[in-house]
């Protein structure tokens, strides 16, 4: 691999142009986005089909959740995506200072989802708003109220170890920034944790009205 | 090194407005929950998280400007996840719109029938 | 090995040594390798897992294993073949040496993710050895619930596992999708491309699509067993048809994860062994897409008599016919091609004449399981084991053995003794039919699938059929031992000993680490054998 004298630091050996590495990589991170979705298919299809055979009871559950903490963790989670959004913007332009800061303030603001969603989870559980077998909630009328909190927690965890997924990505892109690793010129792994991110605060935008707002 | 300089840059008025955006048709989804409209409200729901998703894809995710194969790649994802819940809801939602069902539900018989 | 100092060039198995270059290794070829052993491993143990089955099933009364562990054999032989043997077989092992070679890159796109497949594989196959010591799953290897749910065998850690491996099928998936997109030789277009390539890139699309189901599709199960989310288990309220739903979203499209790789492999084996331009080049390119797009659209064939609506089963009958579409144009291309071709019988071809055969009764057995009422009768019972056998091992395994053939002698650099890979090939053909052939008739007079006795009157198909197993087992055994002979002492052969006109045959056997001196640059298509013939590993070109 003694191609050091043509190719950048970043460029594997296997590529030719630091252009055709960094279309490859965004090529196959959104790839690797639609595998998300589809994962998430599954949850939003049990969702649906369960809410087409029980609409009532997902109507009277719903209510049991807490549509002020939903609505924050939403503008919380959509100005994480602005934010990192923004960071990109800042190395495009240079400004590694900058983008450390904006990653920093994304990484806090999905800490204070993750705060938000413990004291919804915690609540739950003491109510005994739990899924499955371990329901023992009376207070919802209606068929097999045990299986909107299943849909609740399956979704929400997912969700939220999908959250954690991206901390630990934006984490490992911060410290690649701070050693300065990025330039303008080679960003791609930052534009990459942003997909990253984004999806998963697409899969939330969705999420929030179907459990929250409409049951 | 040929790196070409031609990645596009957003302005930022554009991030910010997007932003903006993003917030106003929070709320406004949340207010409009709590009015009644029948099964309208579900569509509602889904058209703002819909108009909400496409801002984040197309400015936040750079769909708008970089390469047009992403574009396709994703809407290909969501046109399989819709083939996924429809197909299937041809099953569950017309078990007994041929023949009719003559089995006695099991749910009958479920441990948390009753609770 | 070095003694042959001439002929023995740095290549790609030996320009490092130890084992730490072997399990560190980037190279795709060398990953292709780690493949090979370790998925060979597992079908060597999903083939004995088969004879066993079919040494009880000799007679009604018990043979060596009693009806429990009949129950752990067929679902390990199930397990073990489809999704350790079967879905990563042609991608993981052949796909992974040759594609890159045949458009002309020197690596796939990510290296890495590369290497993390095989581990995940591994990591994977980990839990299900480990699910096999400590009680092996009894539910078949589709787990349907209420039964996956109500069962006490391991059923958490063989689904924990399959899940696991779905990551390094979605791994292989984005790097061939990426490398064929981005890694392609200069003047290697679209339609330049070799139709294995083709062929790999819509599985690839399948995995990267369908894979993600199965894995929602298992932590709902495993969460069924768990928590009781009432999803799926009819005790809480849940609806084990829906399961199914899920489960076939994947692996219906997961049965052309298997079979279009193969029908990539029999592209070319068959053009190459005519010497004659492929008929239908685009036709046959398309309908590998077509294949991936009917592919998701008809899973409910396999739940006509699961309780599913009868509207939405009348639905799936119409749009299974549909794939009989894709599939007829790639046979009838096949065919075309062989027309008037200057035919030769080496051992390669031997096995892409057998897939041809094979896979259409495979086929067509397949549409009639696709007709709604036939499937009522027959749905559950030894026509269905047959017809996917046909098209499984008929179709899939004839396929990688004919790839496998095809192309050791590029993997080694050293080819193998051809009369007993005739012999092998031979054996194997009868010995399949023996097998399967039989059990279409067993399954039309009502014998039930997964069952480990059966009435009197079965019993001399039964017993024709075991003897057709071992035959095949004699065929395997053969193969393996010239195989690894070939490896080891096999005769060196040069860069192209079949004259075929795809990239791979231009650079040297074994390929060095690079793969190529220097990057080709692509003016010709891959089966332009009406303008280029091939001697002596150069090509010339006729006159016009």
């Amino acid at each position: 691999m003694n191609h050091t004298e043509t190719h950048p630091s970043f460029l594997a050996h296997h590529f030719s142009e630091s252009e055709q590495q960094r279309e490859s990589a965004k090529l196959g991170m959104w790839i690797f986005l639609i595998t998300e979705v589809l994962l998430f298919s599954g949850l939003f299809t049990f969702y649906a089909i369960y809410r087409s055979w029980y609409p009532d009871m997902f109507i009277n559950a719903h209510q049991h959740l807490n549509v002020a903490l939903g609505t924050l963790n939403t503008i919380v989670l959509i100005t994480s995506s602005l934010t990192i959004a923004l960071a990109i913007r800042s190395m495009q332009l240079n400004n590694r200072r900058q983008t450390i800061i904006l990653l920093i303030t994304t990484l806090a603001l999905a800490a204070i989802f993750l705060v938000v969603k413990y004291f919804e989870y915690s609540h739950k559980f003491h109510l005994g708003q739990l899924p499955g077998k371990f329901y023992t909630f009376t207070g919802i009328k209606g068929t097999n109220p045990h299986v909107f909190f299943s849909v609740y927690f399956m979704l929400t965890g997912l969700h939220g170890i999908h959250v954690i997924a991206g901390m630990i990505a934006i984490g490992w892109v911060l410290r690649r920034t701070i050693n300065n690793h990025f330039s303008a010129e080679y960003y791609t792994p930052i534009e990459n944790a942003g997909l990253y991110w984004h999806l998963v605060d697409l899969v939330w935008i969705y999420l929030f009205p179907l459990l929250y707002l409409i049951g | 090194m040929s790196i070409k300089a031609h990645h596009h840059i957003t302005p930022l008025k554009t991030y910010l407005s997007v932003g903006v955006a993003l917030m106003v048709l929070t709320i406004i989804t949340v207010v409009v929950s709590f009015v009644h409209f029948g099964a309208f409200n579900l569509i509602i729901a889904m058209v703002i998280a819909s108009i909400k998703a496409v801002l984040v894809a197309l400015f936040f995710m750079h769909l708008l400007y970089d390469n047009k194969l992403f574009m396709a790649i994703f809407s290909i994802s969501l046109i399989f996840v819709s083939v996924f819940i429809i197909l299937t809801m041809f099953d569950t939602m017309q078990r007994d719109s041929i023949d009719e069902v003559k089995a006695k539900p099991i749910k009958k018989n479920a441990i948390i029938y009753d609770k | 090995m070095s003694g042959n100092k001439t002929e023995v060039e740095k290549n790609y198995l030996n320009d490092q040594k130890g084992i730490k270059s072997w399990l560190l290794t980037l190279d795709h070829k060398r990953i292709g390798i780690l493949y090979l052993y370790s998925i060979m491993f597992f079908f060597f143990i999903g083939g004995m897992s088969a004879l066993l089955i079919r040494l009880e099933l000799i007679r009604p009364q018990e043979v060596i294993v009693g009806a429990d562990t009949y129950n752990q054999l067929f679902t390990l032989h199930g397990a073990i073949m489809i999704f350790l043997f079967i879905i990563p077989g042609i991608p993981a092992i052949l796909g992974n040496f040759v594609l890159p070679l045949m458009i002309g890159a020197k690596d796939v796109a990510f290296p890495k993710l590369n290497l993390a497949s095989w581990y995940v594989y591994i990591f994977g196959s980990l839990f299900a050895v480990y699910s096999l010591v400590t009680g092996a799953v009894d539910t078949g290897w589709t787990f349907y619930t209420p039964y996956s749910t109500s069962t006490d065998t391991s059923v958490v850690s063989m689904t924990l596992g399959a899940f696991i491996l779905g990551f390094s099928s979605i791994f292989t998936g984005i790097n061939f999708i990426v490398t064929i997109h981005k890694l392609r030789a200069p003047g290697m277009t679209w339609f330049k491309m070799p139709l294995f390539v083709w062929a790999s890139y819509a599985t690839a699309i399948i995995q990267v699509l369908a894979t993600p189901v199965l894995g929602i599709t298992l932590l709902l199960l495993i969460a069924e067993r768990l928590l009781g989310i009432g999803i799926f288990d009819p005790a809480m309220g849940g609806d084990p048809v829906l399961y199914q739903h899920f489960f076939w979203f994947y692996s219906h499209p997961a049965v052309y994860i298997m079979i279009l790789p193969g029908m990539g492999i029999i592209s070319e084996v068959i053009a190459v062994f005519s010497k004659k331009k492929i008929f239908g080049y685009n036709a046959i390119a398309f309908s590998s897409l077509g294949i991936a797009l009917v592919s998701f659209l008809v899973w409910g064939h396999h739940m006509f008599t699961s309780g599913q609506s009868e509207f939405a089963a009348m639905i799936f009958s119409f749009l299974t016919f549909l794939v009989g579409i894709p599939s007829g144009i790639k046979m009838f291309n096949w065919l075309a091609t062989l027309y008037k071709g200057s035919i030769t019988f080496e051992t390669p071809m031997l096995y892409a004449l057998s897939f041809m055969f094979l896979f259409a009764i495979g086929g067509f057995t397949g549409i009639m399981l696709g007709a709604l009422s036939v499937d009522v009768h027959l749905h559950d019972t030894y026509f269905v084991v047959a017809h996917f056998h046909y098209v499984m091992m008929g179709g899939t395994v004839m396929a990688f053995l004919a790839g496998l053939h095809y192309w050791w002698p590029k993997i080694w650099g050293r080819t193998y003794n051809e009369f007993w890979a005739r012999i092998a090939a031979f054996l194997i053909f009868v010995g399949f039919n023996v097998t399967f052939f039989s059990q279409f008739i067993l399954g039309a007079k009502g014998m039930p699938r997964r069952y480990y006795t059966y009435l009197d009157q079965y019993q001399p198909l039964h017993a024709f059929s075991s003897v057709g197993a071992f035959v095949i087992g004699a065929g395997f055994f053969i193969m393996a031992f010239y195989l690894i002979h070939a490896m080891v002492r096999g005769k060196r052969i040069g860069r192209n000993p079949w004259g075929a006109l795809t990239l791979e045959w231009t650079t040297t056997s074994p390929p060095s680490h690079h793969n190529f001196e220097e990057i080709p640059v692509v003016k010709n298509g891959p089966y332009d054998f009406d303008r280029i013939r091939v001697e002596n590993d150069k090509w010339i070109y006729k006159e016009e």
